[in-house]
């Protein structure tokens, strides 16, 4: 009983089809990408040179209101590249595209939650937009508090209706989250083709698994805090106000035990990506599979136990403190695991340098980088000098922009092919890479040294001492900015091509999972006679 | 100690690479950031070369591992490139080497957490001290108090921009340092000068404690080795002993609106005998009768 394939607008207003919905996430990320990109451009030309010249002028205000501005910047930024670029990408992207296909389910559970969970993105994106052109405070126009939103800046520090419009989008883009993470998880648990034990599932698999775990518990505890924060703010209630009785650390413990988690979120489905690139181009099988699922097990557990790391400086118990330099430090075994198993898994391969490779190598060095620094930080004792400095900065860009960003452009390489059926031009691609990793390094590696010499963060101005790495840095972005565009060229080039000419299995016998198994791209419908897996 | 001389000749090393240079001094010690500086600022007391020596340590640590890590994976880009091994091996399971990479970094986070432990209980546990500062985060300024100096109450907001390009408004600053110090005193950097300063005695345990009248602001003075938040609602509490007479400057370290970038601190580490003629010049025109002592 065949029957018809929606075609036009309703093909994708109407989606219930996965792929098709993960394409729309990629789209969405990427239209969010440019502007959170954008938003940090802004910042690195405020920052090029000491004093406050570059936003005045650009965008035509005053010193005073540019300082505000900045922060805006610095929250739109932050916002959206967490919740409208990384996540929609790695989760609702490659996820809801790959995860079906992968093990071998012809869809996703709930297909119609699905085209929930996409289109309640699109709004949500829209809520925060317009969070940054209405009052905010001072008669100026956004939120200024950060994306960690700490009361009371966030509360009475920001008495107009911005910071309502950014907690309604926060609220409906985490109901699209949850959504999806029970998607996720019906789907994994219950769609997997016969024989294909959890045991088998691949990494990716694994990763999103339990990504979506991690989601289920974390982003309620969000929705929570961010819904005391509208009371607070418009309902008389006092939950984080001292003069009521509530306090203001509070806010901090549940935004960071959603938070903590959050950034798991947004690196597990990017250890899992690049688990199967290494394991494709070196043509061997994932070294330690079983290790490599549970450490990302172990990462996601020990991930909700964590949160007061990002706290060490509001004054807590010293006791409290040690327990949470202990349980962070923790991290790093797994971590080790992963990264080391990823090396095993090359030893004693044939390693093709293809693009996505390249990517996938950079991400396991540059996730290195970011991961011993974040050992460093974990150590109350030495983040005492080094918190809220550029030093956090630089790691987490480390773990999250080199690392998260690097894994994002892996994966399209890897995939573009597959969800096409156009391959990518190699040699521009390959320009795109070199362009971009320069960039990344040269905005980010400098920024240690700013924070060392304790700059701190979120700042519109430095004192002069900091220009020469800030300027460094400045330049890192332009160089970046040309990589952003050769991303942008590479795939036009790609897409925009007549011909399909990309092979079901472009990457050979090292790809084994089962979506090489389909056409490039694969059909609307795939696997309606479940495949068997020995 | 071993660590110590091999980051000096890192150090070394790096100074030719970038080309900076060290500054001189001025008079008294001066706690800023360098020009170019790759490093922690200097430390100026003993909570400060702690956090710094531990740093040390920790950036040795860090260094083997991700060199280690860039090593292995260079070795292995070449060595098992496609056209030195056509063949790919099959293994991927090898439960010794499994072990070993899990157990050894559990024995360097032990090695580490030796020195951080302590070093956490240094800092946070404050010892006797002998007197208390109240230190209070506006937007966008710092209101210090001497609860043990009979309320000895001032605001020190930043120097603006405009005095730095302007020879006549730095003098005016200047003088008005000059005659809040009683001496003279001179402005030493931008957007780290304040128009007051904290003053205190060098070689004396002083409590700081700290709240806030808005949002949540953060006291940081890296060079002495502190940092910590000034919330509303609480009263959070931490110290230092400086071992030189000088300035030491930080600035405000968690977000706290449009300026957050402009309410420095700035911290005068005086003589005993100095401070103790402060005092009762500041009791003069600063002291709140009102006040009662809570520190100690």
């Amino acid at each position: 009983m065949a029957h018809e394939n929606p075609t036009g607008w309703r093909r994708w207003v109407y989606s219930t089809n996965h792929k098709d919905i993960g394409v729309m996430y990629l789209w969405f990320s990427f239209f969010a990408g440019m502007i959170g990109f954008a938003m940090s451009g802004l910042m690195r030309m405020e920052l090029a040179e000491p004093g406050v010249q570059f936003l005045p002028e650009f965008l035509g205000i005053t010193e005073d209101h540019a300082r505000h501005m900045f922060n805006v910047l610095t929250t739109g930024h932050g916002l959206i590249m967490v919740f409208f670029m990384v996540m929609p990408a790695l989760i609702g992207g490659f996820g809801n595209y790959f995860v079906p296909l992968m093990i071998g389910a012809p869809d996703m559970a709930f297909p119609r939650m699905n085209n929930v969970s996409f289109w309640l993105m699109p709004p949500a994106f829209i809520l925060l937009l317009l969070s940054t052109v209405v009052d905010g405070t001072g008669s100026m126009d956004g939120f200024g508090g950060g994306w960690t939103a700490y009361a009371p800046l966030s509360t009475t520090g920001h008495p107009g209706p911005s910071m309502d419009l950014a907690i309604f989008s926060l609220h409906v883009a985490g109901a699209s989250s949850i959504m999806g993470a029970i998607n996720y998880i019906t789907t994994i648990f219950n769609m997997r083709a016969p024989g294909m034990t959890l045991h088998k599932m691949p990494l990716f698999s694994w990763s999103i698994l339990i990504t979506a775990f991690l989601l289920v518990l974390s982003l309620p505890v969000l929705a929570g805090a961010i819904t005391m924060l509208l009371t607070d703010r418009n309902f008389g209630t006092t939950f984080f106000d001292p003069s009521g009785g509530g306090d203001p650390i509070l806010f901090q413990h549940l935004f960071w035990f959603f938070g903590h988690p959050e950034v798991y979120i947004m690196i597990l489905p990017a250890f899992g990506i690049v688990s199967h690139i290494v394991s494709t181009f070196s043509r061997k099988p994932v070294f330690g599979y079983l290790g490599m699922a549970y450490a990302m097990a172990a990462i996601g557990f020990i991930g909700f136990v964590v949160w007061a790391h990002h706290m060490y400086t509001v004054g807590l118990d010293v006791d409290t403190k040690a327990y949470f330099v202990a349980a962070t430090m923790v991290i790093a075994v797994p971590t080790g695991v992963k990264i080391f198993s990823w090396i095993a898994t090359m030893w004693g391969g044939s390693i093709k340098y293809e693009v996505p490779m390249l990517y996938a190598i950079a991400f396991i060095l540059l996730f290195t980088v970011g991961g011993v620094t974040g050992v460093v930080l974990s150590n109350a004792g030495a983040d005492i000098v080094l918190h809220d400095t550029y030093y956090v900065v630089a790691h987490f860009h480390y773990v999250l922009s080199l690392g998260a960003v690097f894994a994002i452009f892996a994966g399209l390489y890897y995939w573009v092919g597959k969800m096409s059926g156009k391959q990518y031009p190699n040699f521009l691609a390959n320009v795109q890479f070199w362009v971009t990793f320069i960039g990344v390094n040269l905005i980010f590696f400098p920024q240690h040294f700013l924070g060392l010499q304790g700059m701190p963060r979120r700042y519109v101005d430095y004192t002069d001492a900091h220009a020469y790495w800030n300027k460094i840095s400045s330049y890192g972005y332009l160089v970046t900015l040309v990589g952003v565009l050769l991303f942008i060229v590479v795939m036009a080039i790609t897409l925009f091509k007549k011909k399909k000419d990309c092979a079901d299995n472009p990457w050979g016998e090292g790809a084994t999972t089962l979506e090489w198994t389909l056409s490039s791209p694969p059909p609307f419908h795939q696997f309606n006679e479940l495949p068997k897996i020995k | 100690m071993n660590v110590k001389r091999l980051t000096a000749g890192i150090m070394v090393a790096l100074t030719a690479l970038f080309g900076f240079t060290v500054s001189a001094l001025a008079e008294g010690r001066l706690g800023v950031p360098k020009d170019k500086g790759i490093w922690l600022q200097e430390a100026a007391n003993t909570q400060a070369s702690r956090v710094v020596d531990f740093n040390e340590l920790l950036l040795w640590i860090i260094t083997v591992i991700a060199a280690f890590v860039f090593i292995l994976m260079f070795y292995v880009m070449i060595r098992y490139n496609a056209k030195a091994n056509p063949e790919p091996s099959k293994t991927s399971h090898n439960t010794l080497i499994e072990i070993i990479w899990t157990v050894v970094p559990i024995g360097v986070l032990v090695v580490i957490g030796f020195w951080s432990i302590p070093l956490l209980y240094f800092q946070d546990v404050v010892p006797k001290t002998e007197f208390a500062v109240r230190v209070t985060g506006n937007q966008w300024n710092w209101t210090y108090n001497y609860p043990d100096h009979d309320g000895i109450e001032f605001t020190a907001a930043v120097v603006p921009k405009s005095a730095f390009a302007d020879a006549a408004e730095r003098a005016e600053y200047e003088a008005g340092l000059s005659k809040f110090l009683g001496r003279d005193a001179k402005l030493n950097a931008r957007l780290l000068d304040t128009d007051y300063r904290m003053v205190v005695p060098v070689n004396t345990k002083v409590k700081v404690m700290l709240t806030a009248s808005d949002v949540i602001h953060s006291w940081a003075v890296p060079s002495l080795g502190v940092k910590l938040d000034a919330v509303p609602g609480r009263l959070n509490e931490t110290w230092f002993e400086a071992d030189e007479v000088g300035t030491y400057y930080g600035q405000c370290s968690e977000l706290c609106g449009k300026d957050h970038a402009y309410m420095p601190i700035a911290v005068e580490v005086v003589s005993k005998d100095e401070f103790a003629k402060w005092v009762e010049r500041a009791k003069a025109e600063y002291a709140d009768a009102g006040t009662t002592a809570l520190g100690r």
